[in-house]
């Protein structure tokens, strides 16, 4: 990767990603604006990002402002994930028809446009390698996943302004990308300049970069990227301590604080919709009218309802305690017994889009406090 | 008799129990036989006897109008039944009938009681075995109060 | 006999394999009780057979209705047929009852880890079923009757509700007339005609003759059975690691990816529904984990 072009790219010049892309043959998602929130949608242009907008985020809030200046890239998450697109909220799968007594069963699966995501950052970055570990990876792994995955291109977006629920930092996910993009961009302000130190982190991003006009990057540019990095670090606006966590929250199940947070938890599921990494789903089946045709679908779920859980008989999981414990449990500690990696990359989407404002960052706290 | 003492020195049941113990429970023992289907006690009789079961069967049951007798446990070879003897008012609550022909070591509940008010030890060390039978049956009767198995036929 | 006996698994699978559902038809239904059937089933897409180890599961679907996990309880040295036993519990077990001869049903499987019979060579095999658990574990039975030189002393302990309720009365007559498999049964309630035992299947163990310092255990039934009957098989000395349980979760996808079935760290249709006692002892204590 050192041998990789790093390059400054003008603003002015920006407009040229999406055309080398376009030229490339990529369906390009980006950042865009939709019911007063930063929305993940297709986009063909500079145009189509929310330009001069920011956003203030807490446990349970979300507004967009104005921002002093026309930045590309000046607010942080919005309640959607790049998920979405790789693994659709909807998906069917297979085509069944009937025919008498027997039935023929067909893959419903296609060969996928290539897609290019514009606007990847670094905590969404670690979103997808835990997406292709726990779905593109073993014995089994989702096909349809998979063929949307490999033609991916990615442009990240390092975090120069962390957002007000933000813990990258303390999960080690960000503010900036390491690894596991084709391009990242550093958005830069300097004395009436706007720019974008690019890096390449692959071939085919080179490539790309080659395509845009740019000028080599110079040890000033780049030091002056990795102090504005280095300064957002410390600007997060949460923190998650994640020293031997797992086996802490594992001594902590039952805590009877869990209670108390289910008091206030509505089991609405939203933290599970928002998480770039929850990726539970359902498997329905439905049939024509007529009885001839079926399909099998694969829908997103959630732990948070009482049938996800359901067996003859009643839930295992009946109660609101066990379902949010099972929630945050699985992001902190199975998590790590399962896969190898921590479930949670310090996003803070949960914390924001919790419409009672449960703050994952201050109930691992309270439990660290109450191990002690 | 020697023959008895054997048996009883050789149970699980009364491991560790001193040897004039056994002797004198001896004292108290005699061979039984029950034929196939008949009654070892009933509902409501005086309880004077325990039963150590050498061969065969026997079904704890209660008559349920209506139902006919309900079998609430059998006991089977090397098992130990009857416990009410050793409880006031020393009434049997339960039928007891063999499945099957049963041989029994049959003990003299009453003449025990008496042996274990005039010495204590021997009361501590019979109360103690008893009171592990009593545990395991009612812990058993609350596993089968749970009705682990779900789905319910016809009862 | 090494003391770590560990569950093995079949070969794997791809995934387009895992997911795309394969038809079968529907050569017999037997009825087994008054809720529960079995289904002995035929590949239709001119498949030799359907390989499994005993223990696996299959995802069964009927056509527009849906897919559920069922045991497959047949014979694991022949697979020409593919038996699966269940009970009506809900609508796709419903309307998978009402399927006749002839009918077609889609399987995708074998899908799980399996009761380790290899492992198991070399020492006495405590068998424990309570319910509708007998289904998984009677491929376990068939194996190693068909293995049974290489087996200590067999005991089939086999517990139902009542006397109505017990399965596969003719393998259990067969096998009880064996006198190298000793089965007992008994039910937690009945009536005067039943000349058998009752009481829980717990109270068998202690009287099954086996040798506890040379065993392997294998535990099917509801969890809360499953529970006692290992504290009574501790009792009896039979060590944690040559235990083996079979659980229960929902299960929507059979191969680790719709999360439903997790059971804290594991998922039950990839790791299980097999475990060894010891490696899931603190998992299976958990409430609502």
């Amino acid at each position: 990767m050192k041998n990789l072009m790093i390059a400054i790219v003008e603003r002015k010049d920006f407009q040229s990603l999406f055309d080398a892309l376009k030229k490339k043959g990529y369906q390009i998602s980006g950042p865009t604006l939709r019911d007063n929130a930063v929305i993940y949608d297709n986009i063909s242009s500079v145009e189509d990002l929310p330009v001069g907008w920011t956003d203030k985020q807490d446990a349970g809030r979300y507004r967009l402002e104005k921002s002093d200046r026309a930045s590309l890239f000046g607010y942080v998450l919005g309640p959607q994930s790049w998920k979405k697109f790789l693994y659709p909220a909807e998906h069917t799968f297979l085509n069944i028809s009937r025919n008498g007594k027997r039935f023929e069963v067909g893959s419903a699966e296609e060969e996928q446009q290539p897609q290019a995501f514009i606007g990847v950052r670094p905590c969404e970055l670690q979103a997808l390698a835990i997406y292709d570990r726990v779905l593109g990876e073993g014995e089994f792994a989702a096909t349809s996943y998979q063929l949307r995955r490999k033609k991916l291109f990615i442009t990240a977006v390092n975090c120069i302004q962390p957002g007000g629920t933000c813990f990258c930092a303390s999960m080690k996910t960000g503010p900036k990308a390491t690894g596991g993009f084709d391009l990242a961009l550093t958005e830069m302000f300097d004395s009436g300049r706007h720019y974008f130190l690019t890096e390449a982190g692959t071939k085919l991003g080179e490539e790309v970069l080659k395509q845009i006009p740019n000028r080599e990057a110079g040890e000033k540019d780049i030091l002056a990227a990795e102090e504005a990095l280095r300064k957002a670090s410390e600007k997060m606006g949460r923190r998650l301590d994640i020293k031997d966590i797992k086996e802490m929250m594992y001594r902590r199940f039952d805590d009877p604080h869990w209670e108390e947070i289910s008091q206030r938890c509505m089991t609405c599921g939203n933290c599970t919709m928002v998480c770039p990494t929850c990726f539970c789903v359902n498997v329905e089946d439905t049939t024509s009218l007529d009885g001839r045709e079926a399909q099998r679908l694969r829908k997103w779920d959630s732990c948070f309802t009482v049938d996800f859980s359901y067996i003859h008989g009643g839930s295992i999981r009946a109660t609101t305690t066990s379902r949010y414990r099972q929630w945050m449990m699985h992001k902190l500690s199975y998590w790590q017994d399962q896969f190898g990696m921590l479930g949670c990359v310090g996003c803070g989407r949960c914390i924001t889009w919790c419409p009672v404002g449960i703050d994952i960052t201050e109930e691992a706290a309270y439990f660290r406090k109450e191990d002690k | 008799m020697e023959n008895l003492e054997r048996i009883l020195k050789e149970h699980p049941f009364l491991a560790g129990l001193d040897d004039k113990y056994i002797k004198l429970l001896v004292g108290c023992a005699s061979n039984v036989a029950f034929k196939a289907g008949e009654y070892i006690f009933r509902e409501g009789e005086n309880a004077n006897q325990f039963y150590f079961i050498r061969h065969g069967k026997v079904q704890v049951e209660t008559y349920v109008p209506q139902q006919g007798p309900v079998i609430i446990r059998t006991r089977s070879e090397g098992e130990i039944f009857g416990w009410s003897w050793l409880v006031p008012p020393y009434k049997w609550h339960f039928d007891a009938r063999a499945v099957e022909v049963t041989r029994a070591l049959a003990l003299d509940g009453k003449c025990l009681r008496d042996k274990c008010e005039e010495d204590h030890n021997l009361g501590y060390e019979i109360m103690k075995r008893f009171a592990l039978i009593i545990a395991e049956r009612l812990e058993q009767t609350r596993m089968q109060l749970l009705d682990v198995y779900g789905n319910h036929s016809k009862k | 006999m090494a003391t770590t006996v560990k569950n093995k698994k079949t070969a794997p699978l791809g995934t387009a394999d895992a997911m795309h559902i394969r038809p079968f038809s529907i050569r017999r239904v037997v009825k087994e009780s008054f809720d529960t059937f079995s289904l002995e089933l035929d590949p239709l897409s001119g498949e030799k057979g359907h390989k499994f180890a005993p223990g696996q599961f299959n995802m069964l679907y009927v056509y527009g209705v849906g897919e559920v996990p069922i045991s497959i309880s047949g014979d694991p040295t022949r697979h020409k047929t593919l038996t699966h036993t269940t009970r009506e519990v809900g609508t796709v077990t419903r309307a998978m009852r009402n399927l006749k001869v002839g009918d077609t049903l889609g399987v995708r499987g074998p899908f799980g880890s399996s009761w380790p019979v290899e492992d198991a060579v070399g020492n006495d095999v405590v068998i424990v079923a309570g319910g509708i658990g007998l289904a998984p574990l009677r491929p376990v039975i068939y194996y190693i009757l068909a293995h049974r030189e290489k087996y200590g002393k067999v005991v089939l302990l086999y517990g139902t509700r009542t006397p109505e309720d017990i399965l596969f009365r003719k393998d259990l007559e067969k096998w009880r007339s064996r006198f190298d498999l000793e089965t007992l049964l008994t039910v937690d309630r009945a009536t005067g005609a039943w000349k058998g035992n009752v009481g829980v299947v717990t109270t068998l163990i202690g009287r099954a003759p086996f040798d506890p310092l040379n065993c392997v255990a294998m535990v099917c039934g509801p969890e809360i059975m499953m529970r006692f009957t290992v504290l009574e098989l501790q009792k009896r000395g039979v060590e944690e690691d040559k235990t083996f349980i079979s659980m229960e979760r929902n299960m929507k996808c059979g191969i680790g990816l719709c999360g439903h079935c997790q059971l804290g760290p594991t998922f039950v249709c990839k790791e299980g529904p097999v475990y060894c006692y010891r490696d899931l002892k603190d998992v299976f204590i958990k409430r609502e984990m």
